[in-house]
């Protein structure tokens, strides 16, 4: 099999997964939202969004390999709306009736957290049933954070914008009752704190769903809808002319050259199997933007003569500059720590943005490199990686194992955005690795026991955690977690990280100069 | 007398045509245009131009006074009136030569005498010409017949009865129109001959006696009796017959001692191969081209060296006159003929019909245009806006060669004939020289059969997401596919399509290429289908999210008009609303608001072009609001009325 055959058959996988967010509730579900005149998550999305402009879902795969559907009955991501690029969530009322999950706090937080770090305004698309019931426990407390978040944003001069398309009722009116602006769709909108029943219960008043929550009665006596929206439609272009009136900046349309060689080859490129390097500027050059003017070299390479495992250099990316960090030949030693750690310095100085390529196995082991202080040089890269202020990208390629993935700006070290490749893995260790380890460690403590070692058992353990920890390295996992923003098609990687910088580039970028003490 | 300034009492096309042989002699020219015509081109053509204020032909070109006081202002000392408006107004060619102009046109008397229809039939009755007369009191037996104006032309007033007990009240309403229109309420009767075919004779006269024929034209090809189609010879003419009418012609134009360029119109009856006189007209017809084309003559050239020194040129050099290869003129009117032949006004965004080059001997294309891109029609005139010539061997040949160069003409912004005219050239009657005044009359060839070229709105619709590109990004880039683009056009169409890495998807169609040409709002957009390139020419303007959008390949043209994704809803239009169907003047409104009103019951009553348009109650209902009031002026889409259907709205809010 060819590597572009692999990567074509990962990238089948990864749109069959996709696929699954994008179902939602499955057929029945969605049919029957239709057959109520209502438009799906990613359809209000579609419309909401500029014609023809790109649009970054965040967190597709949320919830992936958990009991909670792919996705996580919410949609977010990044979308320009009358030219400003904004925060977008939409809750996906095919879904349990767009109800909340552990899964669903997870995405909408990071999502909470792009948009504070990025400086974006939020539209929340809200339909939802609230709380998944049966996970209260696990979502009441924290979930708390979700209203927190939004008047915090708006505190930080984010706007905060709720079109109430159904059920937005409990602790969901509050999503309307913490944003900035609200737009509710007549006859549709429902948001009461205690629904008729409930009232009945507390108080005895009989009452009926429009007199509690409907969107004319907060429209015309509440007050809390600022506009009233005659249909779903109509509630997205009010959306948008209010994200017109915002006084933000509208995105730029300046032009730059395209990389120098076709970015469908990156499917050439990445090795079916990872033990085999790969050549990071391979890469670069069919990321960054081409030769043209003010850009004579597409990357100058910075000590490319020292610390070859790891390329560092200088680039633009759709104009912007950025600083790469990519691992050449996988295992990092002190010299690329060293190296790593001065380039990140050099950034810091001259406000530019970093890009972290991974394909590494970790820091070096053994004998010779823990006396040279590989340790030391680590934890240098690291304190670098840690401290430092400016934007920091990251893009999970191939391996990303042991510290080698905190050393390279792995989730842990926020990075502003975090994209994985189908043929990513990231573990403590190699699986295969990781399962002999634990052998020998067995085995030793067989032997200082005296007891007889069963080899059979020992094979099958082998094979269950080599089994396990693959299964658990696969991009699909992290990202059910959310551990990244997403798995991308390499080739898409350009497009997304152009979108990434531009929304970074909204805020001015300050590098630091105080770092945590180096170990010299 | 020699002429050496020469005003032109029209507008449009004929003027810009009567100035171009005044260039090439060495005449000056002159002008006169209305306000509304102020930038056509052939304005600024002219050498000189006066203004005549306002805009209503009453007030312009039909003011007799106020053409004269210009030819004297400008210096001109000859008038050519072109056709149409007062070419033929005994009383205008008098004021003219009163004021000691020249007057480029026949004698007074002449126009006179063939101007009255009933007068004409006796003269041309007493000179041997055979003429169609109706019994004084017509009887079943001598159905079908025809009112006509004596006054009239171009088909004004015309109206064909079946019937006998129509007769009285049609007679009655042509007497009323052709008051309004001609301001002379005679009309006379004659037989209606079916399957007619109009062929006419182009003479011209020194006004001895003298007078050339320059062959026929056969005009068959009319809608509601307007020529749309001229070609010479006429097709499936016996040669006797064509002689016949010639010498017809000729005995008609000595009878009066014709001066000048006329015409002698016939219905001829091709299944009895018989031929009557139906009027002679005395001016430059507005199909003059093909006769220009097949004998080499420039009639304007003709008509002035006649008024200049009152004898007939040699434009034989030596040789009899003959006519070469065949040639076909299509009027290309802005009106709307799958709406009734409504006329259009509007902003010509492009206007462009090429005219190739001329690489064979004899075959070319001429265009006539008085429009150019940018012009703005109104509606205050006559709706052509060119005439398409093409000359040619054969008649097999100009009939391609002008469809071909009508398919790729670009006219954007207003609503044309055009494709009309392509069908009728494409079509197998018309082909096989079968013409007759009834081609258009069942209306089947007013609109398109099939589909149009479904790839024109797919190319549409990606040039339209072209211009929403941002630098740098694909358009509509999504990691996670979900759905298609969707484009609407009016008219239910939907193109769905997707963005991709490197381009575009839309079903149906490989899209190869989009580039722009030019400007932004200009893109040529290559499509592949089953291997097959075609490359469409997408023009875009008017408002983002609500463009209009023109598509222009070798199959033809395609207008589109995106719907917007999102509509205010207090600027949607009312359920129930009767919008003008047309710019026009509101002359009577027939219901109060609050009344009643029955599905069909005429409502509102506009006059655009001298025609009166009613627009009717959809359904029963209550009239709920009349915006109108007899006298304003309306635009195109504009709300007249609303009719409630009374029940059922309850779901209306106060929006």
């Amino acid at each position: 099999m060819t590597n572009r055959e692999a990567m074509l058959e990962k990238l089948e996988s990864l749109d069959a997964e996709h696929a699954k967010a994008v179902a939602g509730g499955g057929q029945k579900y969605v049919e029957r939202h239709h057959a109520r005149g209502k438009l799906l998550a990613r359809e209000r999305i579609e419309l909401l969004i500029d014609e023809g402009s790109p649009f970054l879902e965040l967190s597709p795969l949320a919830g992936w390999g958990s009991d909670f559907a792919v996705g996580a009955s919410l949609v977010t991501g990044i979308g320009v709306v009358e030219g400003v690029e904004c925060l977008i969530t939409a809750n996906d009322p095919t879904v349990k009736g767009g109800a909340s999950n552990p899964y669903t706090l997870r995405k909408s937080f990071r999502a909470a957290q792009i948009a504070e770090e990025n400086d974006l305004p939020t539209i929340n698309l809200v339909e939802s049933g609230g709380a998944d019931l049966p996970t209260q426990k696990d979502i009441f407390i924290p979930g708390g954070r979700t209203f927190r978040n939004l008047t915090r944003a708006s505190a930080g001069r984010r706007p905060t914008i709720a079109l109430v398309f159904g059920n937005s009722t409990a602790g969901g009116a509050y999503i309307p009752g913490m944003s900035d602006y609200v737009v509710m769709v007549r006859n549709r909108a429902k948001v009461f704190l205690g629904g008729p029943p409930l009232v009945k219960m507390a108080t005895g008043e009989e009452s009926d769903d429009e007199s509690l929550g409907g969107a004319e009665m907060h429209a015309r006596t509440s007050g809390l809808a600022d506009y009233l929206a005659e249909d779903e439609y109509d509630a997205l272009r009010l959306g948008r002319r209010i994200v017109a009136r915002l006084n933000r900046e509208r995105v730029s349309g300046e032009t730059f050259a395209e990389p120098d060689a076709d970015p469908e080859e990156l499917l050439d490129l990445i090795p079916a199997d990872l033990k085999e390097p790969f050549d990071p500027r391979e890469v670069i050059r069919r990321l960054v933007d081409g030769r043209g003017p003010g850009n004579e070299q597409v990357f100058d390479e910075f000590k490319p003569l020292y610390g070859p495992s790891l390329v560092t250099g200088w680039a633009r990316l759709h104009g912007h500059q950025i600083g790469i960090l990519a691992n050449a030949q996988g295992v990092l030693f002190s010299e690329e720590s060293q190296k790593a750690t001065q380039f990140i310095q050099l950034a810091n100085q001259i406000d530019c943005p970093l890009l972290f390529l991974h394909n590494t196995t970790g820091y070096m082991v053994g004998a010779d490199y823990e006396q040279r202080g590989i340790i030391k040089h680590g934890s240098m890269m690291i304190n670098a990686v840690s401290n430092s202020t400016v934007p920091h990208l990251t893009v999970i390629m191939g391996a990303s194992y042991g510290a080698g993935n905190y050393g390279m700006n792995g989730r842990a070290y926020d990075p502003r955005f975090l994209f994985t490749w189908p043929s990513a893995k990231s573990a403590v260790m190699g699986p295969a690795q990781l399962a002999g380890v634990m052998s020998i460690v067995s085995r030793a403590s067989a032997a200082s026991k005296g007891q007889p070692f069963d080899e059979e058992a020992d094979a099958q353990m082998r094979a269950y955690v080599e089994q396990m920890v693959e299964e658990q390295s696969l991009p699909y996992v992290l990202s059910g977690l959310v551990y990244d923003d997403g798995v991308i098609d390499p080739r898409d990687t350009r497009t997304v990280l152009g979108i990434c910088l531009s929304v970074i580039a909204r805020q001015p970028i300050r590098g630091t100069q105080s770092w945590g003490v180096f170990r010299p | 007398m020699t002429i050496t300034r020469l005003l032109v009492a029209n507008r449009g096309e004929i003027a810009s045509r009567v100035f171009r042989t005044c260039r090439r002699l060495g005449i000056e020219t002159v002008a006169v245009h209305s306000d509304a015509d102020a930038c056509l081109p052939y304005v600024r053509e002219a050498d000189h131009a006066v203004r005549l204020p306002g805009d209503a032909p009453a007030e312009s070109y039909l003011r007799a006074d106020l053409l004269v006081e210009a030819a004297e202002r400008a210096g001109a000392d000859a008038v050519h009136p072109g056709y149409g408006f007062l070419s033929e107004s005994a009383e205008f060619a008098r004021a003219v030569e009163a004021a000691g102009l020249t007057w480029i046109g026949p004698a007074p008397g002449s126009i006179e005498a063939m101007g009255s229809k009933i007068e004409a039939k006796a003269i041309m009755k007493r000179a041997g010409v055979p003429v169609l007369e109706a019994p004084p009191d017509p009887t079943e037996a001598d159905l079908p017949l025809l009112v006509k104006a004596s006054a009239g032309g171009g088909g004004r007033g015309m109206r064909v009865v079946r019937v006998l007990a129509d007769l009285e009240p049609e007679i009655a309403a042509a007497k009323a129109e052709a008051a309004s229109a001609f301001g002379d309420g005679t009309v006379f009767v004659e037989p209606y001959v079916e399957h007619s075919r109009h062929v006419e004779v182009q003479v011209v006269g020194d006004g001895h006696g003298g007078v050339l024929v320059l062959g026929e034209r056969d005009c068959s090809t009319q809608r509601r009796h307007q020529k749309v189609v001229e070609e010479s010879p006429a097709p499936l003419l016996p040669d006797a017959t064509r002689t016949a009418l010639h010498d017809a012609a000729r005995r008609a134009a000595a009878a009066i001692g014709y001066r000048g360029a006329g015409t002698v119109e016939f219905l001829y009856d091709p299944e009895g191969d018989r031929f009557w006189f139906l009027e002679m007209n005395t001016r430059l017809q507005v199909e003059h081209p093909v006769t220009e084309a097949v004998f080499g003559v420039d009639l304007v050239e003709l008509q002035l060296a006649v008024a200049e020194r009152g004898v007939m040129p040699d434009v034989s050099h030596g040789s009899p006159l003959a006519s070469q290869g065949h040639a076909i003129e299509v009027r290309l009117y802005a009106e709307d003929p799958a709406a009734g032949y409504q006329p259009q006004s509007g902003t010509l965004a492009a206007f462009e019909i090429s005219t190739g080059s001329i690489t064979e001997a004899g075959a070319g294309i001429r265009v006539d245009a008085g429009y150019e891109t940018g012009s703005e029609v109104s509606t205050f005139y006559d709706a052509m806006l060119a005439k398409v010539i093409a000359h040619a061997p054969s008649r097999e040949q100009a009939v391609r060669m002008l469809a071909a160069t009508l398919r790729r003409a670009r006219i954007h912004g207003v609503v044309t004939n055009r494709d009309q005219l392509v069908r009728i050239l494409g079509s197998e009657e018309f082909r096989a020289g079968a013409v007759s005044t009834d081609l258009l009359a069942d209306g089947s060839l007013a609109v398109a059969e099939g589909p149009a070229d479904p790839a024109a709105p797919r190319a549409a619709a990606i040039a339209l997401a072209e211009t929403t590109r941002r630098p740098g990004f694909p358009v509509a880039w999504r990691n996670v596919t979900s759905q298609p683009q969707r484009t609407r056009f009016e008219g239910d169409v939907v193109v769905e399509w997707y963005g991709t890495r490197t381009g575009y998807r839309v079903e149906g169609n490989d899209v190869i290429a989009v580039v722009p040409t030019g400007s932004t709002d200009e893109w040529r957009v290559t499509l592949e289908t089953d291997g097959v390139r075609t490359t469409y020419d997408v023009a875009i303007r008017g408002r983002r999210g609500a463009e209009t959008v023109d598509v222009d390949s070798p199959l033809g043209h395609t207008a589109l008009r995106r719907v917007p994704r999102f509509t205010d809803p207090a600027e949607a239009t009312k359920p129930g609303s009767l919008l003008a169907p047309m710019p026009g003047t509101v002359v009577a409104v027939h219901a109060e608001p609050g009344a009643d009103v029955t599905a069909g019951q005429a409502l509102v009553v506009l006059e655009a072009m001298k025609m009166q348009h009613t627009v009717s109650a959809p359904t029963d209902g209550v009239l709920t609001q009349v915006d109108v009031r007899p006298g304003i002026q309306v635009a195109a889409g504009e709300v007249l009325a609303v009719v409630s259907t009374g029940t059922g709205s309850t779901d209306e809010g106060e929006a």
